[in-house]
């Protein structure tokens, strides 16, 4: 059983089993029993399986993307425009905003086959239609909860309750970081506002807090208090850091405690990441084939950079990358803003598939595409909005052991809920661990005396997901 | 074998060692079995009686005995007789338990203790945390000398049953900081570590702790302990996250703590203050405990459905917090491990369950005086009334009778909201609701229903006050005001629902308008149009930049009001007519992610056929007493009609003008979220699988069997479950406290999951000495301070943390208290000894929360979900201990949260301790640190001394409380003469460093240059990152 439940003794183990050697300045002796911080806590591991994906970029689009005007192609519904739903197929249903009993709305945009794969996509997508061969397709996801923060929250903890650790967390806790100047898990912000689920979306929850993602923003100090203080310059900061190590260690030798070791450590890494986070965020030496496939601008904040950025940072090892874009919540302005958000998001998505692929990195990197829920065949307002839908909506992956180039699923006429093949937010947590090397069932951590896992007491591996 | 892997082979067998031994042969249960059986077994074969497989329990003897489908699992005495153990080791695959796909296996050991169990008779004991403590005869040990009270004998004991010996005292200075770090959360100032040195080892160490213990301080340092439990914060969480002002209960728990309030006290004001007799504003404010749930105010949302999460919050916090037991298992099933059911849970949710969401107005002491003076004056000029007024009594109950008769008849009109949802409504059986949820600012309402009312002459609008708006309302801005921008009827045929015809309004009267008055700041709309509220007149000019508002002011502006609209004829309807009524609210803000909101709260609609209607001028309040005969009025009944009927006396005008004149002086006060009862009661269900949709059946507030009973005659009310739970017989209160005020000194609890002491904990390290103490803390009745004093004063407490190579091999996690703890302190602390060192700390108690610097892009999109307000203090106030600093919830204060500081999203019992480069890049190169660093040089060059050498020994005492040894001494002496060549060489800037503001420089010392200043300030930045500064050594 790997991890066990007590992070010190994670620790421990690895230091024991798999590290081994090279432990620097604290000296075997200290390793014996050392407390649960001394030993590095973010140390690469090996998880329970041999893992088709080492690393994960999750492209959160928030706000609930509308399947029915990007993945899901109804012409069925439509014929239903301005119709009322059949009463059956609102038995139980609640709606966040509408009532449920709305005349149906038909898809905005053209759908068109592409790729080998034949794969449907919108017209809204152009450029994910030329990466459709490389896609997993999910047109039968379904989740829990139909009001934002609760959703979001759902997708990245497994709870709607807050204070649960994120997919993020757990997948550090589970692999480690294989970055020693950079955190393992690194969350952006993209959209035109935060996600609403706030900082707990990318959370350690009950985990230790080293685990919890830490958040980048585009620019020369991506990292909170990242660059020196004015006044303070590189020799400066040098300067000071040698004398503290100094006197961190003369204390180390006066009291014993391994603690103080790792403290020296932290501060070296702090050191080495300001000049690495800095260099990480110049994308401005890329290529301008480059910049151009992302359709990325140095200087400026947008999508398209942050998923250069992205690649740029698991190819620094860095595990867990999720880029938050909440800007899909289309209530009303169905149609101008899903251009918009295409327009912003579309070139980027396709350009980062091809960019992994073409550096080889494609076939670790799980990348993952989609939002907290669906939207309602049903109107809203006039008719250019949806509200919320929990019982179906589309997500994609891609890379890391996924299938390429197919669609999995489908729903009903209406896009109202999945026929065949549904998977449920627990499942698709289970199948990323998997591709990840775990058993999710596995993947535990005690507390308040319970092992306490992503999928709680759910999840079901989707083979079809799997390459 | 390669030779690493026998290094660590013999690692790993010297850590095999190291592991708690027992007593050779005796198996115990309590120790050695039920973790066992409890880890690989109960999940299936335990007390849930859903999850259990081949109808086999084994969490009790009998049933063990009886076995399952496969035969009696367990014969005593004969372990090869048993299936227990023939599954325990089968070869075959389909028999093996645990089943393989669980990946669970029991070690060979572990079996081996399981046959000796059932060889031995296989005898079961009720898991220790479920006995009430004892307090058991003192260990006996051999080295009595060492030990300094009875804490002692029972460390000493386990020490010397491991061959270990305690480590020796600390110095003076490692003590008087370890203590003062302790008991207030503050480094010791160099004057109190020089009087401790001058003063005697053990009298002078007892006169510390009572003076630490005595300060004001000490609440703060343990008040953050309990409000991690109590999972506070300034912001509701969620996605709106809007802030709320309940910083009173945050000191209300500091003054607790500082006044010692008995911990059952303390406790029980938390879970029921508002019902003790005769209840003060403190116990109200008290109860905020079980409100610092979030609150979920996104559109789209049921509030029903996010307040039973709050309910799950509350037992979550009231199981972690108070029971020390993990309940919340049993929301969605029974426990797996422990003896709760799930109709347990929902027992003493029933007891949660029956109340308001209430907000309640509080003051300060100086407000409350205030107000206590503004009313005395009244009361005094209203006795000066009477007394001048003999026969004021006929002349009012004339006004009574002439009154009782005069009001109309109104006919409520019951409707359902028929706008857009974004706003919910309670239906009350009274015809009127109350909105809840997402708050829109600036929009229109409209609400629907029939009327069998053939005629109509006039529109009456009440707004009501109820407990579950802001300070009772009657409105939901956050002072329970609202801004009624435009009042709108239209009506429809029943037959034609969809042909609405617009009522012409010509006139509007209502008992209260607030003179005309600009809209406040906080509701700015970014329009730049001037929008105001004034009389109820605004409410039908067809200007939605003017409106009807009640701000009578503190005090008496939460209160109902009424407003009736004329039409310009009367109303002729058919049969069931049908009317809708538009409520424009266009006075809100512009950000609807903030408390800008100036929304109807609580309202009803009603129509008359009377002949030219007026709102009645009476208060609603006293309408209702006129109907009570002055008689059977209580005093204070008889007083408020009196108070309303002085107003009319025309004599009395200059009297009266001098009562509204006071009126006016009375504090503005502050808002608390509160329980408190509601008149009538909620039932409570049982909730299929937690879910709130899915009640199945009734349940009756009720305890766990497997706790104390509940005492014979107790109410089925939130007070009687208070005191239940801090009564004497409870098993695990007092246990749990003790562990966590434990763990906060040693690092770790003498239970290590202090959230949980059930079934699936780790089993205490010294279990005779947490019941001992368990015992001790509630015969001395339930007081923290004692506690504190007797662990303090414990020789275990004052060892020395120095880590030796035995220690480090036989107690390498100091479980075992072979020496004394050591470790980074906490985030609040970790930022305060910085503010502290450098003398720039704040040291003002309590009161609204501050705002030290933090980088602003945080608070606004895309970095949060909606704008936030984050006005930075530039006063003393961004100098305050972090237990004052605003705590968001979807933003914490980063600097915290690098240091581990939970959010508040949920109860928290144990903080967990990391030590990342981010921790390193906040000390270094955060903005309070780096002032901190400013004021530290500036501090030493003043005070420090004129050598360099004395000033670095100051510095240096400073921040570690000891004098650094020379070796240190070399190395900061040659780093301080590298900054000084650094920054006086030509083009140099130390202004840069060594100022906040490099274009107006502070003023140095008498002969200080300013490249003296930026390299002390280097210096400085550097002592205040040494791993010692943040540590409690």
């Amino acid at each position: 059983m790997l991890p066990v439940h007590d992070p010190k003794l994670i620790a421990r183990r690895w230091f024991l089993g798999q590290c081994g050697v090279s432990l620097g300045a604290i000296g075997l002796i200290h390793l014996l029993g050392q407390p649960a911080t001394a030993a590095d806590p973010l140390a690469p591991r090996k998880p329970h399986f041999a893992p088709k994906a080492k690393n994960v970029i999750f492209l959160f689009m928030a706000g609930g993307p509308s399947h029915l005007e990007l993945f899901d192609n109804k012409p069925g519904l439509a014929k239903w425009d301005g119709k009322l739903p059949p009463p059956d197929l609102l038995k139980g249903y609640r709606a966040a905003f509408i009532d449920p009993r709305s005349r149906l709305l038909g898809p905005k945009f053209k759908f068109a086959r592409h790729g080998k794969s034949g794969a449907e996509l919108s017209e809204l997508l152009p450029h994910t239609a030329t990466v459709a061969d490389e896609l997993c397709i999910v047109k039968s996801m379904v989740t829990d909860a139909f009001n934002h923060a609760p959703a979001q929250i759902f997708m990245n903890t497994g709870a709607q309750q807050f204070g649960r650790p994120s997919l993020g967390a757990w997948t550090i806790y589970g692999l480690g970081s294989e970055s020693k100047d950079l955190p393992g898990f690194v969350v952006f912000s993209t959209g035109s506002k935060g996600p609403s689920g706030g900082n707990s979306n990318w959370g350690s929850g009950f985990l230790p807090t080293v685990y919890q993602g830490v958040q980048f923003r585009t620019g020369s100090d991506p990292v909170l208090y990242l660059s020196n203080p004015r006044g303070v310059d590189h020799t400066l900061q040098r300067d000071t850091l040698d004398g503290l190590r100094e006197l961190n260690q003369m204390r180390l030798h006066q009291v014993g405690d391994p603690e103080i070791a790792t403290r020296i450590n932290s501060f070296e890494m702090a050191f080495r990441m300001q000049t690495s986070a800095p260099d990480l965020m110049d994308i401005s030496k890329e290529p301008d084939r480059i910049l151009r496939m992302y359709g990325a601008e140095p200087g400026k904040s947008s999508f398209a950079n942050t998923c250069l950025l992205a690649r740029r940072l698991v190819e620094r090892g860095v595990r867990f990358v999720q880029v938050f874009h909440e800007a899909w919540d289309q209530h009303g302005g169905l149609v101008g803003d899903l251009k918009k958000n295409c327009r912003h998001t579309d070139q980027a998505c396709a350009a980062l598939i091809k960019d992994l692929k073409q550096r080889g990195m494609l076939d670790d990197t799980l990348v993952i595409w989609g939002g907290e829920f669906g939207r309602t065949p049903m109107v809203q307002g006039g008719s250019d909005g949806r509200d919320h839908h929990p019982n179906c909506f589309t997500m994609w992956l891609a890379g890391g052991g996924v299938k390429r180039g197919v669609t999995v699923g489908e729903s009903d006429e209406f896009g109202f809920n999945v026929t065949q093949d549904k998977v449920h937010v627990h499942d698709l947590h289970a199948t990323i661990l998997h591709l990840l090397g775990f058993d999710h069932t596995r993947l535990t951590f005690r507390v308040q005396g319970r092992d306490f896992r992503l999928t709680d007491v759910h999840g079901r591996l989707v083979d079809k997901l799997l390459g | 074998m390669k030779p690493t892997f026998r290094i660590l082979a013999a690692l790993l067998s010297a850590c095999l060692a190291t592991a708690p031994t027992r007593a050779a042969d005796t198996v115990d249960f309590q120790r050695d079995i039920r973790p066992i059986l409890s880890d690989f077994c109960f999940k299936c074969h335990g007390p849930d009686e859903k999850a259990r497989k081949g109808k086999l329990r084994l969490d009790l003897r009998e049933m063990a005995l009886k076995g399952g489908r496969s035969g009696a699992a367990v014969v005593p005495g004969k372990p090869e007789a048993s299936e227990l153990i023939h599954r325990l080791t089968s070869s075959d695959e389909t028999e093996v338990m645990p089943p393989p796909r669980t990946g669970k296996k029991l070690s060979p050991r572990q079996v081996q203790l399981v046959r000796q169990w059932i060889a031995g008779g296989a005898n079961y004991q009720m898991h220790w945390a479920y006995v009430p403590p004892r307090r058991t005869p003192l260990p006996r040990v051999t080295d009595v000398a060492w030990a300094r009270n009875p804490i002692d004998l029972f460390i000493l004991a386990r020490l010397q049953r491991e061959g270990l010996r305690p480590a020796p005292r600390a110095s003076k200075e490692t003590l008087l900081r370890r203590l003062a770090l302790d008991l207030v959360g503050l480094p010791p100032a160099p004057a109190d570590v020089d009087a401790f040195l001058a003063d005697g080892l053990v009298d002078g160490y007892a006169r510390q702790v009572s003076r630490l213990l005595a300060s004001p301080h000490h609440g703060e340092r343990w008040g953050r302990h309990w409000l991690d439990a109590a999972r506070y914060a300034d912001s509701d969480g969620y996605e709106k996250d809007k802030p709320r002002t309940v910083w009173m209960y945050r000191d209300w728990v500091v003054k607790a703590l500082n006044q010692d309030l008995p911990y059952d006290r303390f406790i029980i004001e938390q879970l029921a203050g508002d019902l003790l007799p005769g209840a003060t504003q403190d116990q109200r404010v008290a109860t905020g405990f079980l409100r610092n749930s979030m609150i979920n105010e996104e559109g789209g949302i049921d509030p029903e459905q996010f307040r039973m999460e709050a309910m799950f919050d509350r037992m979550d916090a009231l199981g972690k917090g108070v029971l020390g037991l993990g309940i919340a298992c049993a929301q969605c099933h029974n426990h797996k491990f422990d003896p709760l059911t799930q109709e347990d849970y929902y027992r003493l949710f029933a007891y949660l369950n029956d109340t308001h969401e209430a907000s309640i107005p509080v003051y300060t002491a100086p407000e409350l005086k205030k107000r206590a003076d503004v009313f005395r004056q009244i009361r005094a000029i209203e006795d000066d009334l009477k007394r001048r007024t003999p026969g004021w009594e006929m002349q009012m109950a004339e006004w009574e009778e002439q009154t009782r008769s005069n009001e109309l008849p109104w006919q409520v009109v019951k409707v359902q909201n028929a706008g857009d949802n974004s706003q919910r409504y309670v239906y009350h059986e009274d015809g009127s609701q109350t909105a809840w949820g997402y708050a829109p600012t600036k929009w229109t309402s409209q609400f629907r229903g029939p009327t069998d009312a053939k005629k109509i002459t006039g529109f009456r609008l009440e707004m009501l006050t109820d407990p579950n708006l802001p300070l009772g309302g009657p409105g939901r801005s956050p002072v329970g005001l609202f801004a009624l921008s435009e009042f709108r009827v239209e009506w429809a045929h029943p037959k034609k629902p969809n042909e609405r015809k617009r009522v012409k309004l010509v006139s509007a009267t209502a008992d209260f308008g607030n003179e005309r008055a600009p809209l406040e700041k906080m509701y700015d709309d970014r329009s730049k149009k001037v929008r105001v509220t004034g009389p109820v007149s605004y409410a039908i000019d067809n200007d939605p930049l003017t409106a009807w508002g009640i701000d009578a002011g503190p005090g008496h502006r939460n209160v109902d009001r009424k407003a009736v609209f004329v039409p310009d004829k009367p109303l002729e309807l058919p049969d069931g007519a049908i009317l809708t009524f538009s409520l424009a609210q266009m006075h809100g803000g512009w950000n609807s992610d903030d408390n800008q909101n100036n929304n109807l709260g609580r309202f009803r609609f009603s129509v008359t056929a009377a002949a030219r209607p007026v709102a009645d001028p009476l208060p609603r309040r006293v309408r209702l007493l006129l109907a009570v005969p002055a008689e059977r009025r209580s005093p204070a009944q008889q007083q408020a009609v009196f108070s309303y009927w002085r107003t009319t006396v025309p004599a009395w005008k200059k009297d009266n003008a001098r009562i509204e004149a006071l009126w006016k002086q009375h504090p503005a006060g502050s808002s608390q979220l509160t329980l408190m009862a509601r008149d009538r009661s909620r039932p409570t269900f049982l909730l299929d699988r937690g879910d709130f949709l899915k009640p199945t059946r009734q349940v009756e507030p009720g305890v766990p069997a497997v706790l104390h009973p509940m005492p014979a005659g107790a109410g089925k009310d939130r007070l009687a479950l208070a005191r239940w739970l801090v009564d004497r017989n409870s098993p695990t209160t007092a246990r749990a406290i003790v562990n966590r005020v434990w763990q906060a000194y040693f690092g770790t609890g003498l239970v290590a999951t202090s959230e949980d002491l059930g079934v699936q904990s780790t089993p205490p390290t010294h279990p005779e000495l947490l019941d001992w103490l368990a015992v001790e803390f509630m015969e001395s009745g339930w007081s923290l301070k004692n506690l504190h004093r007797l662990i303090v004063g414990s020789a275990t407490y004052q060892q020395s943390s120095r880590v030796t190579a035995e220690a480090m091999s036989k107690d390498p996690d100091n479980r075992l208290l072979s020496r004394g703890p050591r470790f980074r302190v906490e985030g609040e602390v970790v930022r305060d000894i910085a503010l502290c060192t450098a003398g720039l700390l704040e040291h003002r108690l309590g009161g609204p929360p501050a705002h030290p610097p933090a980088p602003a892009f945080l608070f606004v999109p895309p970095a949060s979900y909606g704008p936030k307000t984050w006005a930075e203090d530039h006063d003393a106030s961004r100098y305050r201990r972090a237990l004052y600093t605003f705590r968001f919830r979807s933003v914490p204060y980063p600097v915290l949260t690098n240091f581990d500081t939970p959010n508040g999203d949920a109860s928290c019992v144990r903080r967990v301790r990391s030590n990342t480069p981010l921790q390193a890049l906040t000390t270094l190169n955060e903005t309070l640190f780096l002032e901190a660093a400013r004021a530290l040089a500036r501090r030493t060059l003043a005070d420090g001394g004129t050598t360099d050498r004395d000033r670095l020994v100051h510095a240096f005492r400073l921040c570690t409380s000891r004098k650094p040894t020379p070796r240190e001494q070399e190395v900061l002496a040659a780093f301080l003469s590298r900054q000084v060549e650094r920054f006086s060489a030509a083009g140099a800037r130390p202004w840069d460093l060594a100022a906040t503001d490099p274009s107006r420089p502070p003023k140095l010392p008498e002969g200080v240059t300013p490249a003296q200043a930026a390299a002390w300030t280097a210096v400085a930045r550097l002592l205040l990152n040494l791993d010692e500064t943040i540590t409690k050594e």
